[in-house]
């Protein structure tokens, strides 16, 4: 099985939807042009949030570091244009909770001025250094997971990377940001896998793309002629999802990477190509990531895919597209399988935001009422990970968590495909989910209870460790004592202390009763009466 | 607020059990050609017993009724019934049994989805042991008889028992060939003698065998429409022909042909109609072929030993038990696992 004759393997399962990728893909990408404000979200990639450097006040620059990688895996963000900080606080983000957070708004001065920026001379740079740098780059995984890349071009010793694989294949409906860049910008993507390749020391470079975009293929093709780089485009069938990047490492490659491991466990890692080519913008350029491509697609009057700042608003995105049409209802954010609602169009664009869909009730009819399961598996048939989601829905809804796990619950990508193809309409992904979170909501509790049970039980440990250690002293200073003093002494003692005790009792306590009126004297005098009743009726 | 995916395809529930009923058509306009309108007025009455039926019990249930009737189950229940049904029988036979189908074998267990038990084939049991006469009084083919019934005169015999005048119930009436198989080997005669009777056709039963075919034809379109996998049909027939055949091949004097076995009884409609029953059946491949691999078997030891003509019905109650067994014990692998 030679990887190398471009062959293609497959993984079971997977749907075909209708693409709706043509509306978008008849215009080359058009700019946006700069808003007047912008919000950078520091949460913009999967990791810790970054360390701030700005205030508010401050005059930064286009390209301007923001905040700093904080942690192992975290992600920088710059400024997106020159302007001011007028605000660092908490901002609607794109997410599905609609909850906000730590943002910093920047108001634009329409310079548009860049910091000074220079090319970096990576071939003479130490591959520590380098990554160093690129981790300052604010550069993620741009097909929408938003890895930091640094972290992924870190060299391994225990797992060396012998393929490169690109990822190009964009198989979600609706969206054409990656076809739109592979088709004007090929040269750079390839420029950016050849220094990819060097950083990883791999030796072979695939560069998957599914069939429905042959004028991609053929500018990705004549880039690599011209590049004189070892790099082989390999067309795979258009189906559903063969962009996860397991999957298309799986067509490309004929290996799974291991359920619970990554890929380099063997020998692949793989990047989307929008990341190779900013990797080159900021290498070549030394450009940070200030900008990415977006599909405005859908009911508006202009679809297609655009050139935007970081930070740039929904609503001006879909401004730029020439502005929603009647009915639009929704805005999704991410392909019709994966995707989510925005919770409003005054949310930025981030780096993980590919694409927007502006949706109607009859693009994206509600769902018709769920009826029950009827183990057809037309799931099981469609999932590409090999799942019986059948069960897995049986054991989500009935709370059964320990059963869904042990049918891999945690392998379920969410793709969409099993609700996709479901002829009784359930939401399963949506039970996944739930599932998913109760299981790490309910692990972190037993967490909680097993440290608190710990903790329990070395406080009793220690209570019973002192008690022996306090009667061991005890007894050990009665030994002394006996040896010490004679049996005489010790009566006495024993007297003085007695004596004590009955002195201590004779002694009258006091009472809380005095100066009061006659009347409560009284009361109290027969409350105490009734009390010396009762005591002697007991005895 | 919706949710991914934003989209689904256009199947549903409905479209899944008309694609069935679809597909049960070749082999009724079969049927009717073969033994007369009889099937007609029973896959009726079925019909209206099972919507009724249904109705009610969601009513009770306190289930929206109009989704759950239109969804189509209890009409396929209803028709893999009375197909299994001999057509001769008494209104009130068909009425009873298809009661029993959805009433207790279906919604007693929770309704749509939840019967561990193949509702039609439960009906069918019920019926065969408790009225095992009337279950084995089948039409003889039209082709070997004169008395030929026009529809209201089926309609006549099935709830009054009144036949026109000069026709005889034993003119229109005859044993199935797997019954007559049956009795006859126990008389000891060869098969080669027993298989000169005249209602045998070609393959298995005269009339029997060409409706078989055009169940086959339905299966096929569910196959090519991926309402079913191929993994039970081609497990059962192929499991069902293999035991047959090796039996056969050692003496063909004490075993029926494998042919006879695939074409006669209801082999065929069992395939690709009723062990395919996606509530009841296994789910995993490896388990499909299992689940089907044990019908057949059953099937062959009841017909060849058992103490009725046919073995299907009980075969598929009997691997009905075994499918969760069978499901968690042949889960296929995981991708990125090793096992």
């Amino acid at each position: 099985m030679s990887l190398n004759l471009g062959q293609i393997f497959k993984f079971a399962g997977g749907v075909h939807p209708p693409e709706h990728k043509v509306e978008s893909t008849e215009q080359p990408i058009r700019t946006v042009p700069l808003p007047k404000t912008l919000v950078l979200p520091l949460r913009q990639h999967i990791g810790h949030i970054p360390k701030i450097l700005v205030k508010v006040g401050d005059h930064v620059l286009k390209g301007q570091l923001l905040a700093e990688a904080h942690g192992h895996v975290s992600a920088a963000v710059h400024a997106s244009t020159s302007g001011t900080i007028t605000a660092i606080d908490e901002q609607v983000i794109p997410h599905p909770s609609g909850l906000p957070d730590l943002s910093i708004t920047l108001q634009a001065d329409g310079k548009d001025e860049w910091l000074k920026h220079a090319p970096l001379d990576y071939q003479n740079m130490e591959r520590a250094e380098l990554i160093r740098r690129i981790a300052e780059s604010g550069i993620v995984g741009l097909g929408g997971a938003t890895f930091p890349t640094h972290v992924k071009l870190r060299p391994d010793a225990r797992h060396p990377v012998t393929t490169l694989i690109l990822n190009g294949a964009e198989c979600e409906p609706y969206i054409t940001c990656d076809d739109l860049l592979m088709r004007e910008r090929a040269d750079e993507i390839i420029q950016g896998a050849a220094i990819m390749q060097r950083l990883l020391g791999s030796t072979e470079c695939l560069i998957g793309l599914e069939d429905n975009k042959p004028q991609a293929v053929a500018a990705m093709n004549a880039a690599v002629a011209k590049a004189n780089f070892n790099a082989k485009v390999v067309v795979v069938p258009t189906l559903y999802p063969s962009g996860d990047s397991r999957r298309l490492i799986a067509l490309l490659t004929g290996k799974e990477s291991p359920a619970k491991g990554r890929t380099t466990e063997i020998g692949v890692q793989c990047f989307n190509v929008a990341t190779a080519q900013t990797l080159y913008r900021f290498i070549a350029h030394g450009e940070t990531v200030v900008s990415r491509i977006v599909t405005i697609t859908g009911n508006v009057a202009r679809p297609g895919n655009y050139d935007a700042l970081l930070g740039t608003s929904v609503r001006d995105l879909l401004q730029a597209a020439g502005g929603i049409r009647d009915n639009t209802d929704d805005y999704v954010m991410g392909g019709p399988m994966m995707g989510f609602s925005l919770p409003s169009v005054d949310v930025p664009m981030t780096k993980a935001m590919n694409c927007v869909i502006a949706s109607t009730p009859s693009l994206f009819p509600l769902a018709p009422m769920e009826m029950p399961c009827i183990r057809c598996v037309a799931c099981a048939d469609a999932c590409p990970v090999n799942l019986q989601p059948q069960e897995l829905y049986w054991y989500s809804k009935s709370n059964n968590l320990e059963k869904a796990d042990e049918y891999q619950l945690f392998d379920c990508i969410e793709c969409g495909c099993c609700s996709y193809v479901c002829p009784s309409h359930i939401p399963l992904v949506q039970y996944y989910r739930y599932a998913k979170s109760e299981t790490i909501a309910q692990d972190r509790a037993k967490q909680a209870a097993d440290q608190a049970r710990i903790r329990n039980e070395e406080r009793l440990e220690r209570i019973e460790r002192e008690k022996q250690e306090r009667a061991k002293k005890h007894a050990e200073r009665t030994a002394k004592a006996e040896t010490a003093g004679d049996d005489n002494e010790k009566k006495a003692a024993i007297e003085a202390a007695m004596a004590r005790a009955k002195a201590q009792k004779e002694t009258v306590i006091p009472q809380n009763t005095e100066a009061v009126s006659p009347t409560v004297a009284a009361e109290i005098a027969s409350v105490d009466a009734a009390r010396a009743k009762a005591a002697e009726k007991t005895e | 607020m919706k949710f991914s995916p934003f989209f689904t395809t256009n199947t549903s529930v409905s479209v899944v059990m008309l694609k069935v009923m679809l597909a049960l058509v070749p082999g009724i306009i079969a049927y009717v050609w073969a033994f007369g309108y009889g099937i007609v007025v029973s896959l009726i009455l079925a019909s209206a017993t099972a919507l009724l039926a249904e109705a009610a019990v969601l009513q009770l249930r306190k289930r929206p009724v109009m989704p759950f009737l239109l969804d189509g189950s209890a009409l396929v229940t209803a028709w893999l019934l009375a197909l299994a049904l001999p057509p001769l029988a008494p209104w009130w036979l068909v009425v009873v049994g298809t009661l029993f189908a959805i009433i207790i074998a279906k919604h007693l267990y929770g309704g749509l989805g939840q019967n561990p038990f193949n509702p039609a084939m439960i009906g069918y049991a019920v019926l065969l042991i408790s009225f095992p006469a009337i279950m084995t009084q089948w039409p003889a083919p039209l082709e070997l008889t004169s008395a030929k019934l026009s529809f209201v005169d089926q309609w006549h015999y099935i709830f009054n028992r009144a036949l026109p005048t000069g026709i005889g119930l034993d003119a229109m009436s005859s044993a199935t060939p797997l019954d007559y198989l049956k009795t006859q080997l126990m008389l000891h005669h060869p098969i080669e003698t027993i298989a000169q009777a005249k209602f045998f056709g070609t393959f298995a039963g005269k009339g029997a065998d060409i409706v078989a075919g055009a169940y086959l034809l339905g299966g096929l379109y569910l196959l090519h429409q991926r309402v079913i996998s191929w993994h039970i049909p081609t497990a059962f027939l192929v499991t069902l022909a293999l035991i047959s055949g090796v039996f056969h091949l050692v003496n063909p004097a004490q075993f029926a042909s494998p042919l006879f076995h695939l074409f006669g009884g209801a082999t065929m409609l069992c395939a690709f109609f009723i062990a395919t029953d996606p509530v009841s059946g296994a789910t995993t491949p490896n388990g499909k072929l299992i689940f089907a691999a044990g019908i057949a078997l059953l099937t062959w030891l009841i017909r060849t030993y058992g103490g009725y003509p046919d073995g299907v019905a009980f075969a598929v109650l009997l691997m009905n038990i075994f499918v969760p067994l069978i499901d968690a014990n042949t889960q296929p692998r995981v991708f990125g696992h090793s096992k």
